[in-house]
């Protein structure tokens, strides 16, 4: 096993090396660099200080020679500095000698939507799960229909439509919450219990609009893994001992069930940290989203490279942490990986 | 009985709008609880200090120092934080801000500024000469970048021979240098030198003179300002401004709908439509519209066939009808123009007037270029059809007036293909190789008529501004002559000159300078009215909030 363990670690390190010379180069193909922003189209501007700002973050030289020197700065787990907010770090915190603090991009945009995304999937599967048994129990049944019918009308809602709606209602025409932001404008005056109620009064759109129209699939994942276990000769073993319905739904069949979800948690560890680009556009929150849209719009190229190394780095562990969870659930799969 | 008619009545409105979602926004207000706002903002009040202003932005200043940042959000949060030495007064002429006077020698290459007795930075210390001219160093030097560096770099020599005189010297007489230093923040140099201006803690804790002080910037949520006690140009009214970063516009309009903020820029559908169609927010709610001095053209790559026949060139002119496109794409808010330059100032020419929609002498004049139809209905000379693709950037406005430009061209038997670019490719790709047929873009210029670096033959090519390669050597004559005419009078009489010489080459359209709109709060007294052409924001330091329309329930 920890031999196994050891060997996918390593193997990690080539995936990560070629994931980033591919991003690095797609990203190099879309044309334009940070002097073509819309800002610089301005005919006071010079042509010799967009051609000197070239030259200070190396963007005259080759791509190839480009990515040497990102590389180099890497290996040191340097992530750089933005060139678009003037060489703000892109990863974490410096401190300059008169001990100024300048936060990270990415430092300052994560914990709002790993918070987000992870209260998110915590509601999504609380309602996920029993939703996927009720469907499969009742298959075909008024309750199935009216499930699948309620998930697919979430599914195929547009999300920023709805968030629209929800803001006029809930915001403008009654004043229940706040219609965008994560913090009140005298949040730094209010109590601790007042923090708390205004952070999540902030965060209840962002967080419900997106559980609720994702909440298709996952169901449906439920269902199809709960109506499969329910059909196998073990269930029908269960129900001929004279077992109660509930104890062989929930002691029997439910774990089995709930086996293939370990991979879609493990998959969507790297979605905790991106976040939806529309939903931080319309709700105004600074998360990363937001950042990484701004940074490939505004070709910032170490802002986009280190977002993307770090996502990547997180899917390579997202696999392998769901396929050790795998294993750890189904003595199948241990078996297996141990010969 | 009531009751189901109100439910049909809702059934029937849902129907009706359900595809478009401002106005199923609407009809669903009409069932919603109106807000319990029973003030009268309408009331006049005299004028009191105190309060906070809040209003919106859609992007984050990257600094707060402009000359290094360049962007929207950057200008208009240092505009109330520092000064300048001269500044542009109600009716657009040049005033000192914190120059109390200044004198052009009679050889006109030298300007000597006078600075007002007494300045402070708001940290105490004396604001003197010595910080205008490391402001000058500053901007001029190569290590800082700064994308306005190209108008400081003229000065030949910059001299501060006592702490309230300020002179510089240009090796040759240059007219847009007033305007040059309406425009430069004048920086502290105690606490700036020998700091990289890009990486200093000071871009996010700025020490200025003016009327405001930063207070607290939030990251991504709100950049907050306080008055400033010892600011160089006495006392403004309002306590606080926020200004809050939201990037969306639809989510900016419901925050003022709710009331969260005092004002924000409109776009035609919410001036026009939206804000007259709803009573509770005409109550709460000024309307203002401005010109500003831009405008949205459609250029031809002149370096292209047929685009360097003037016939050509004037036949799509007489072809394109712009009131259409003012009517339907700007909801009537933009007017027709005829020189590159804000209607109703000196500079535009009132002799001038715009190419009129006549499709018959677009027509004729095609012919004497030697088009004639093809079996297909599209013109052709020598086996080529007049055909060609107008790219812009992903911009609504832009888009929808290529389309109505399409049909229009169509009718006189021009084949036109339409692409929609992201910006920086759409820069780099098409504008900076010169690859493309015609571009519709827009320009937003600054109150000095210098148009140098757009028109000039020798600004063609690479990263420069001329990129549709214009070239007219009587027109880059008078540009020379009118960078350096210091009279206002002479200066007018050759920009009126200029603009006549283009509007005969045509070689952009001009489609509409549209107006600025915006909404503020009507709790928010003392503006202007009416609006003075230096605009609505003018001495927005005499604005103020009277106590009984302030909000409740802000403390900071």
């Amino acid at each position: 096993m920890l031999t196994y363990i050891i060997k996918r670690v390593l193997w990690m390190i080539p995936l990560l090396i070629g994931i980033s010379l591919i991003s690095f180069f797609i990203m190099h193909l879309a044309p334009g660099d940070i002097t073509n922003n819309e800002g610089a189209f301005n005919p006071k501007s010079s042509a010799e200080s967009r051609q000197k700002l070239r030259e200070l973050y190396n963007l005259d030289k080759p791509v190839i020679v480009q990515y040497g020197l990102w590389m180099k700065r890497m290996v040191t787990l340097d992530f750089g500095n933005s060139f678009a907010s003037h060489r703000k770090p892109v990863f974490w915190q410096t401190t300059d000698k008169d001990g100024n603090v300048t936060k990270g991009m990415i430092q300052e945009a994560l914990p709002i939507t790993i918070i987000i995304n992870v209260i998110g999937l915590v509601i999504t599967l609380l309602l996920a799960i029993p939703l996927g048994i009720i469907a499969a129990r009742k298959h075909t049944g008024w309750q199935d229909r009216s499930i699948t019918l309620f998930n697919f009308i979430g599914f195929s809602i547009p999300g920023f439509w709805l968030s629209l709606l929800l803001m006029y209602w809930l915001g403008v025409a009654n004043d229940w919450l706040p219609i965008s932001g994560i913090h009140s404008l005298n949040y730094e005056s209010l109590s601790s219990f007042g923090k708390i109620k205004d952070t999540f009064s902030h965060l209840f759109m962002p967080v419900i609009i997106p559980s609720v129209t994702g909440l298709a699939s996952i169901t449906l994942f439920v269902k199809s893994g709960m109506l499969d276990v329910l059909h196998q000769d073990y269930i029908t073993t269960a129900r001929a001992k004279g077992l109660g319905e509930n104890t062989v739904v929930y002691t029997h069949a439910l774990r089995n069930a709930l086996l293939p979800l370990i991979t879609i948690i493990g998959l969507s560890i790297p979605g905790l940290i991106g976040g939806s680009v529309i939903s931080e556009q319309i709700f105004a929150i600074p998360g990363m989203g937001k950042l990484f849209y701004g940074a490939v719009m505004a070709r910032d190229f170490p802002v986009v490279m280190g977002i993307l190394t770090i996502g990547s780095a997180l899917t390579l562990i997202g696999n392998l942490i769901a396929d050790i969870a795998y294993a750890w659930a189904d003595p199948r799969v241990r078996r297996g990986v141990v010969k | 009985m009531t009751n189901l008619a109100f439910l049909n009545n809702r059934l029937l409105k849902r129907n009706a709008k359900a595809s478009v979602i401002i106005v199923f926004l609407l009809s669903l207000c009409s069932c919603g609880k109106p807000t319990q706002d029973l003030t009268d903002y309408s009331k006049p009040y005299p004028s009191q200090a105190g309060g906070v202003l809040i209003d919106a932005m859609l992007g984050e200043p990257s600094s707060l120092i402009s000359m290094i940042a360049g962007e929207a959000p950057s200008s208009a949060i240092t505009a109330n934080i520092f000064n300048k030495l001269l500044k542009y007064n109600k009716n657009l002429d040049i005033e000192g801000e914190l120059a109390q006077s200044w004198q052009v020698s009679t050889d006109q290459k030298t300007i000597t500024f006078k600075l007002k007795p007494d300045l402070k930075w708001a940290d105490g210390k004396p604001l003197t000469s010595a910080d205008v001219l490391w402001t000058w160093q500053a901007i001029t030097d190569d290590k800082n970048g700064s994308p306005y560096a190209s108008d400081f770099q003229l000065v030949k020599k910059a001299e501060a021979p006592d702490p309230l005189t300020f002179s510089v010297t240009y090796s040759e007489p240059y007219a847009p240098a007033l305007d040059s230093w309406a425009g430069l923040q004048v920086l502290p140099k105690h606490l700036l030198e020998g700091k990289d201006l890009h990486t200093t803690a000071f871009a996010r804790k700025p020490i200025g003179s003016s009327y405001y002080q930063l207070d607290n910037w939030a990251t991504g949520e709100n950049i907050k300002l306080s008055r400033n006690p010892t600011s160089a140009l006495g006392p403004a009214n309002i306590d606080k401004l926020v200004s809050r970063i939201i990037p969306d516009t639809s989510a900016q309009f419901l925050e003022l709908m709710a009331g969260n903020i005092d004002s924000m820029s409109l776009d035609p559908t919410q001036f026009s439509r939206i804000v007259p169609a709803r009573p509770k927010l005409n109550e709460k709610l000024n309307l203002y519209k401005e010109l500003g001095s831009g405008y949205t053209y459609m250029g031809f790559n002149l370096k292209r066939k047929p685009f360097d026949d003037v016939r050509v060139r004037q036949a799509i002119n007489y072809a394109i009808d712009k009131q259409e496109i003012i009517d339907g794409v700007y909801l009537g808010l933009g007017i027709n123009i005829a020189s590159p330059y804000k209607p109703g100032t000196r500079w535009s020419n009132p002799n001038l007037q715009p190419y009129p929609y006549d499709p018959e002498k677009a027509k004729t004049l095609l012919k004497e270029a030697g088009f004639v139809l093809n079996s297909e209905g599209i013109l052709e000379r020598d086996g080529k059809a007049l055909s060609f693709e107008i790219i812009t950037n992903q911009n609504k406005e832009r888009e929808k007036s290529s389309v109505l430009i399409q049909r229009r061209l169509k009718a006189v038997g021009i084949d036109v293909k339409i692409r929609s670019i992201e910006w920086a490719s759409f820069i780099s790709r098409f504008i900076k190789t010169g690859d493309f047929d015609v571009v519709v873009l827009g320009w937003s210029l600054g109150l000095d008529p210098d148009q140098y670096s757009i028109w000039h033959s020798s600004q063609q090519g690479g990263d420069k501004f001329n990129f549709i390669g214009y070239g007219n050597p009587k027109v880059d004559k008078l540009l020379e002559r009118g960078r350096t005419e210091l009279d206002p009078d002479k200066r007018q009489m050759i920009y009126h000159e200029f603009a006549k010489e283009l509007l005969h080459d045509s070689p952009v359209i001009y489609l509409s300078a549209g107006y600025g709109l915006s909404a503020i709060h009507k709790r928010v007294k003392g503006i202007a009215n009416p609006i003075p052409p230096a605009g609505v924001g003018y001495e927005s330091e005499k604005w103020f909030i009277p106590e009984p329309l302030r909000r409740t329930e802000m403390s900071y």
